[in-house]
């Protein structure tokens, strides 16, 4: 139905609300009842979900919407002047243009869809296995801290909403910074989780890991945030992004650093948050340990949502990225830098993800390097192309990473379910009771896979979807047409590096993909784990139901895109993306022309790195190597290690951090100088109290008033011998008395 | 030396012996008897001081009551004590000095007065205005009435204190 | 005529010996005697004064009187405190009743 903007713009108000109602509910209320935090929690996301389509099919008609977007504003706080805007009153609102719409899409669906498969992953309708202590993942009864992972859920997604329908980079960041809380405790889910090998990071080190590490980017942005202020005295999107004024102005005026604009130093601040969100280099390390916590946060967070969120935010802030920069111009510092961290970071990510044999840090490698596509694409300024990327990324990569958790838990069924030999009973027991099979495997090797085509189908073909989206499959899958649309962006431009880099990343992302299928579903299974796998049990069915779900619009949102030049297809289907999001920005960019070297280049590397891939992988035996180590050799061994940046980081700052402040702070400062003051004058105040008590107090203040006493007692020990009791001597005593008494009253001259 | 003065001397010094030897007298007995005599010698001083009732009642009174009275006393009193050894205290010398100074300094005193001269006579009924002023309100009745009551009280105390409590 | 000056001295020295028999002797029975001595003594001094001064008022002789009355008393009173004591203590020697010392 169409509703006025007015409307909307309530109805925009209400997106994020229902998730923090649910994460509120579920922690004060309902936290006992497992059934009744996920269905709040669903629920809510489920409201906010439709109120979000509701919003986004609204308006996805209008063509000037970027003109006149849904706007609602309330004046929040009181504040002081400003320099340049002259506001009076911090304003917070949201706001509605092209591009929110499009994040409200798919933010919403994604996020729904992960809460219904978590329903099924945290395998609700098992009964509690009494083995199973809070703090660590459940081996097969339903997870413990089932209720606190819905709050958590939903606490996360409200961040996402808040951040996605900000007016203002204030409310952006807030968005951002509870995201971040969220990435910390969902990462660090499982808090009691500890492994033997001291090497390895347990899930609480890497939530702390993930939090410092981005907190690196967040100091920077937040930097960028309050300069960006100083200099144009608001925050608010529309003032500064859609102001052709203000925009020249900050490209115009120096900043304190010599050859850099205001706006260059601002957007290099501001991009430093999403090079530490984002998991670009430098501070790309949190990310492949994130993936200690449970499937659905490392898809939600790790991949579709709030990784996104830092190519969101450079994408919303591209028009100060680029101030000043016109197509065949060349690149401000800011869109170099991202080109630069984008390109490398694409590259160098891909060739550690063809070493790694974790299913899901393979994913998580994937992840740094699309997002680093995403990146190098704004860097260029291909703005349509890097937003378009943005949202199919979002589907396929948590369709990847949801499609490995349904493998996970398949894989462990197999685990609980194999016992060797044949055997009448699939749960044959030791004498304490537990599973007697006696494989224990890591659930999450993928060389302990194989083979799962045939046991766990519906992961299978939709996994495949989702990889082939990933590598670019030509035409059906959404990958292709986004990846196109950069590549294409990448060589019309001119920017030939970037392009070589980039189409080099592509192949080695179709490689390592159909590596990863390949060991995983191709070929025999490897273990007995693999070969008991399935997907039959009740559990898998709301797993199953969002890895549809996301197949669907893994193949089909792509075609929401497809460029009017392209020979054929093009002009089908008009090219909705490119027309609505090209809106958001000031001078909408133009199609680009049609040209065949960068179609060939993405078919001949996807294609090609897909098969290379599938010859490689899809006959490895049990036990066997890598077949990719005997021809790489030592550098197979660097790719596997990540290139020792943990351990380089670990040298250089985590070490002297630690011994900051476990030596200098904690030991010397506190304890020696501090503590050793107050020893001091405990020490000195000491002896001056005694000298008090046994110099003054006790002889001069207790020692007169005995001395009264004394002297009373004195007298009376001395006088006290007048009474003998003997009344004689009384009589005696008066008689004498009375005869001076009488000489001195009577005689004269005695007295007076 | 009239003969009026002679009497008087030799009563006087009835009184004075009798008293030193009240005083003086190792065996209780022998000193109430010696009691006796000098109240007898005091009574006769009443009579040369014309005070007929007041020697008769000092007879009556003191030796007859009193005087026995110290008697039963010592009587009472006498199983413990002995008759011989020194009945003076410890400092006995004080005691002594004392007196002797007291009587000095009155003695002294008494030599400087003037006296005033006598000039009315003793009126002839005298006991029976002394009788009088007894019952008189206006006169002593009321210390006579105290004095019976303090008698009384006096009387009721030494039977309660003296009193053999079984 | 007796003057009245020998009256004074001789009530003076009986009351002086009276008074030395009451410091000075041990039985309290004796110092009571002493001190009927020195009852006496003052008695001769009232009665001179009436007879010398104011013989016709009898107020003189209601004070020896009077002297009488309490005399009496203190001596039964006393006599009785001394048996009260000697059933107590078998003994009436002053100086062994000193209770009352500090």
């Amino acid at each position: 139905m169409q509703l006025d903007h007015d409307l909307l713009a309530q109805l925009t108000w209400l997106v994020p609300v229902p998730p923090l109602l649910a994460f509120f509910l579920i922690v004060l209320f309902t936290n006992r009842s497992k059934g009744l935090s996920h269905t709040v929690a669903v629920g809510m996301m489920a409201l906010s979900w439709a109120v979000s389509w509701l919003v986004f099919f609204n308006v996805f008609r209008s063509e000037n919407l970027g003109e006149d977007p849904i706007r609602g504003v309330v004046d929040w706080l009181p504040f002081g002047s400003a320099a340049v805007a002259g506001t009076g009153t911090l304003q917070m609102g949201v706001l509605v243009d092209p591009l929110t719409a499009v994040m409200l899409f798919f933010v919403s669906l994604t996020c729904l869809m992960i809460f219904v498969y978590s329903v099924g992953y945290s395998n609700w309708g098992k009964p509690r296995d009494p083995h199973d202590a809070p703090g660590n993942p459940p081996h097969g009864g339903i997870e413990p801290l089932y209720s606190r992972f819905f709050a958590f859920l939903s606490l996360f997604a409200f961040g996402m909403l808040t951040l996605v329908v900000a007016d203002n980079v204030l409310l952006m960041f807030i968005g951002w910074e509870i995201m971040g809380l969220c990435s910390y405790l969902l990462i660090g889910f499982w808090y009691a989780r500890k492994y033997e090998d001291p090497n390895q990071i347990t899930p609480r080190q890497a939530g702390v890991k993930a939090f410092m590490t981005t907190r690196v980017g967040d100091v920077f942005m937040l930097l960028g945030i309050v300069y960006l202020y100083s200099q144009t005295g608001t925050l608010s999107f529309r003032e500064i992004l859609h102001s052709e004024e203000v925009l020249n102005h900050l490209a115009a005026t120096p900043s304190y650093i010599a050859g850099l604009s205001v706006a260059g130093l601002a957007g290099l601040l501001l991009f430093a948050g999403t090079v530490g969100k984002s998991a670009q280099f430098p501070l790309h390390v949190w990310l492949p340990d994130a993936m200690e916590g449970p499937t659905p946060v490392s898809a939600m967070i790790h991949a579709a949502t709030m990784v996104s969120a830092g190519v969101y935010a450079m994408v919303r802030l591209f028009p100060l990225l680029s101030a000043g920069w016109h197509h065949g111009e060349p690149l401000t510092p800011p869109m170099l830098a991202l080109a630069v961290i984008g390109s490398f970071s694409a590259l160098f990510a891909a060739t550690i993800a063809v070493a790694q044999n974790d299913v899901k840090k393979v994913l998580a490698y994937s992840t740094i390097s699309q997002l680093a596509y995403m990146i190098a694409a704004l860097g260029i300024g291909a703005y349509v192309a890097a937003a378009f990327h943005l949202v199919t990324h979002a589907f396929f990569k948590a369709l990847l990473f949801l499609g490995s958790g349904s493998v996970i838990h398949g894989v462990e069924h197999g685990m609980h379910h194999s016992t060797g030999e044949a055997s009448p009973s699939a749960h044959a027991k030791d004498a304490r009771g537990h599973d007697a099979s006696p494989q224990q495997i890591d659930p999450q090797n993928m060389m302990n896979m194989g083979g799962l085509r045939k046991r766990m189908p519906v992961t299978f073909w939709t996994f495949l979807i989702g990889g082939f989206a990933l590598s670019g499959f030509p035409l059906v899958t959404a990958g292709f047409w986004s990846k196109d649309a950069i590549l294409g962006g990448a060589w019309e431009g001119g920017y030939v590096v970037v392009f070589v880099v980039l189409a080099l990343s592509a192949f080695l992302t179709a490689f390592y993909t159909m590596r990863q299928i390949s060991l995983t579903f191709l070929g025999e299974p490897r273990t007995k784990a693999a070969e008991h796998a399935s997907e039959s049990d009740p559990i898998f069915r709301t797993i199953l139901f969002a890895l549809v779900v996301l197949a669907f619009f893994a193949i089909t949102a792509g075609w929401a895109g497809i460029p009017e030049s392209f020979p054929g297809l093009g002009g089908l289907l008009p090219n909705w993306f490119h027309e609505f999001v090209g809106g958001t920005l000031l001078e909408r960019p133009e199609a680009e022309a049609f040209n065949v070297v960068p179609l060939a280049t993405s078919l001949v590397v996807a294609l090609g790195g897909l098969l290379l891939g599938w010859l490689t992988y899809r006959n490895v035996p049990a036990g066997a190597d890598d077949p990719l180590k005997a021809p790489l050799g030592p550098i197979h061994t660097l790719l596997k290690n990540k290139y020792y940046f943990d351990e380089m980081y670990a040298f250089a700052f985590v070490r002297p951090a630690i011994w900051l402040s476990e030596t200098f702070v904690s030991a010397w400062v506190d304890r020696g100088v501090i503590d050793g003051t107050l020893h001091l004058v405990a020490r000195t105040a000491i002896p001056i109290g005694n000298a008090f008590r046994n110099y003054f107090d006790a002889p001069v203040v207790n020692g007169s008033g005995d001395l009264v006493a004394n002297i009373v007692k004195w007298f009376g020990r001395t006088f006290r011998v007048i009474q003998t009791g003997k009344v004689q001597q009384y009589l005696l005593v008066v008689m004498v008395i009375m005869l001076v008494l009488g000489a001195v009253l009577f005689v004269p001259g005695l007295g007076r | 030396m009239t003969a009026l003065q002679i009497i008087f001397l030799i009563a006087a010094a009835a009184t004075l012996i009798s008293g030193l030897m009240v005083v003086t007298a190792r065996n209780l007995v022998h000193a109430a008897l010696w009691l006796i005599a000098a109240l007898f010698s005091v009574a006769i001083l009443f009579v040369l001081l014309e005070a007929g009732f007041l020697a008769a009642v000092q007879v009556v009174l003191y030796i007859g009551a009193i005087a026995i009275l110290i008697i039963f006393a010592i009587m009472l009193t006498r199983r413990v004590m002995q008759d011989t050894g020194p009945q003076t205290n410890q400092q006995w010398w004080v005691g002594a000095i004392i007196a002797v100074a007291l009587f000095a300094a009155l003695f002294v005193v008494l030599q400087q007065v003037v006296y005033p001269e006598v000039t009315t006579a003793i009126p002839p009924d005298s006991l029976k205005a002394l009788g009088n002023s007894f019952v008189d309100p206006n006169q002593y009745m009321l210390p006579f009435e105290l004095a019976s009551v303090l008698l009384l009280a006096a009387m009721i105390g030494a039977i309660a204190v003296a009193g053999d409590k079984k | 005529m007796i003057p009245l000056s020998w009256y004074l001295t001789l009530a003076a020295a009986l009351f002086c010996v009276g008074l030395y028999g009451v410091l000075a002797r041990k039985n309290a029975v004796a110092i009571l005697m002493g001190i009927e001595l020195m009852l006496n003594a003052v008695n001769i001094n009232l009665v001179a004064f009436w007879h010398y001064l104011t013989p016709a008022v009898s107020s003189g002789q209601m004070f020896a009187i009077v002297v009488f009355a309490v005399a009496a008393a203190e001596a039964a009173v006393g006599l009785a405190l001394i048996i009260s004591i000697y059933r107590r203590r078998q003994s009436v020697v002053a100086e062994e009743m000193d209770l009352m010392k500090w």
